[in-house]
């Protein structure tokens, strides 16, 4: 993976496989305690405890098709080579939440790369689902909630319309870039 | 700033156009592999890429969604496209730079981009 976006966008994906209706992701940039924060948060099937021991195992996966699982233990991996870690909490029936902690300037973090593609890819890809981003940036906070959206749009336009993810694309773009003026520090 | 209001005024030019996508049965899908293997290949790109050029070229009865791991993880990032009446066409190793050609020579005038296919790669 060459940036966080591309992680969030596949741990994100288990959420949706897990049948979720609402998807949160918060981002949290804390340049005074040199830290980054993400979260992706579900209200999902969750997993058992025996499940959730082995999560970050890459030779554990839920699925049939293969033997290796590698989403979780590459955000990890991501995490830590940062000093950060990384934690899993889930019950099931209620749902799954990941934390993700990384140094904020360590020569090892990647970049936080195109969010807003990730987060469209999200909308495109199930667009009967919630999805909310949460972006802060040392207490500069952008919201955008696809809730909000479908209230606007209706039941007749789909949130994975083109012009319609288009929109949430340059909304996101623009949030993000009123919280941080400086893309590059991301 | 996007506001709410934009995305009002969007609904209301697209009620039209949305109305004749839903109405056609003859639509082509595109599914793009987006697992951990294909995401770190890079297929987001190369989704962003065919919903871009499909809605630039307003084709009404294109349809680009996602699926899973499709099982041949080092061929990704790894693109179905299938056309009722025609046999699946599998397009592997893809780049967003290509999605233009395929966009025109297959969606658009029915002729697969053999050289980008899964059997063109396995010769």
């Amino acid at each position: 993976m060459q940036e966080l976006s591309l992680n969030i966008l596949d741990i994100a994906e288990n959420s949706v496989k897990a049948g979720a209706a609402l998807i949160t992701v918060a981002v949290e940039y804390r340049t005074a305690r040199d830290r980054l924060t993400v979260t992706i948060a579900d209200n999902g099937c969750g997993m058992s405890a025996e499940t959730l021991q082995k999560v970050t195992d890459p030779f554990y996966t839920t699925r049939t098709t293969r033997r290796v699982g590698m989403g979780l233990p590459l955000w990890k991996m991501a995490a830590e080579m940062t000093g950060g870690a990384l934690a899993v909490q889930s019950r099931e029936g209620v749902g799954t939440t990941v934390t993700a902690t990384f140094g904020l300037s360590h020569i090892d973090r990647l970049p936080l790369g195109d969010l807003p593609q990730t987060m469209t890819t999200l909308i495109g890809g199930s667009p009967e689902k919630d999805f909310v981003l949460e972006f802060d940036y040392d207490g500069r906070r952008f919201t955008a909630d696809t809730r909000q959206y479908r209230a606007v749009l209706g039941e007749e336009i789909p949130l994975s319309a083109p012009e319609v993810l288009s929109y949430i694309d340059s909304a996101i773009r623009e949030g993000i870039a009123k919280c941080c003026p400086d893309p590059g520090v991301l | 700033m996007k506001s709410l209001e934009e995305l009002a005024a969007l609904r209301e030019r697209m009620k039209n156009s949305v109305a004749m996508r839903q109405d056609n049965s003859n639509t082509t899908r595109v599914v793009v592999g987006m697992a951990t293997c294909g995401i770190a290949a890079g297929a987001r790109p190369v989704l962003t890429a065919f919903v871009e050029e499909v809605n630039r070229r307003g084709l009404q009865d294109v349809t680009v969604t996602q699926a899973g791991c499709i099982g041949m993880c080092k061929l990704e990032p790894i693109v179905e496209v299938f056309q009722p009446g025609k046999e699946k066409v599998t397009y592997v190793k893809m780049t967003p730079d290509k999605v233009a050609r395929i966009v025109s020579e297959h969606l658009v005038n029915g002729n697969p981009v053999m050289e980008y296919t899964v059997g063109a790669y396995m010769e």
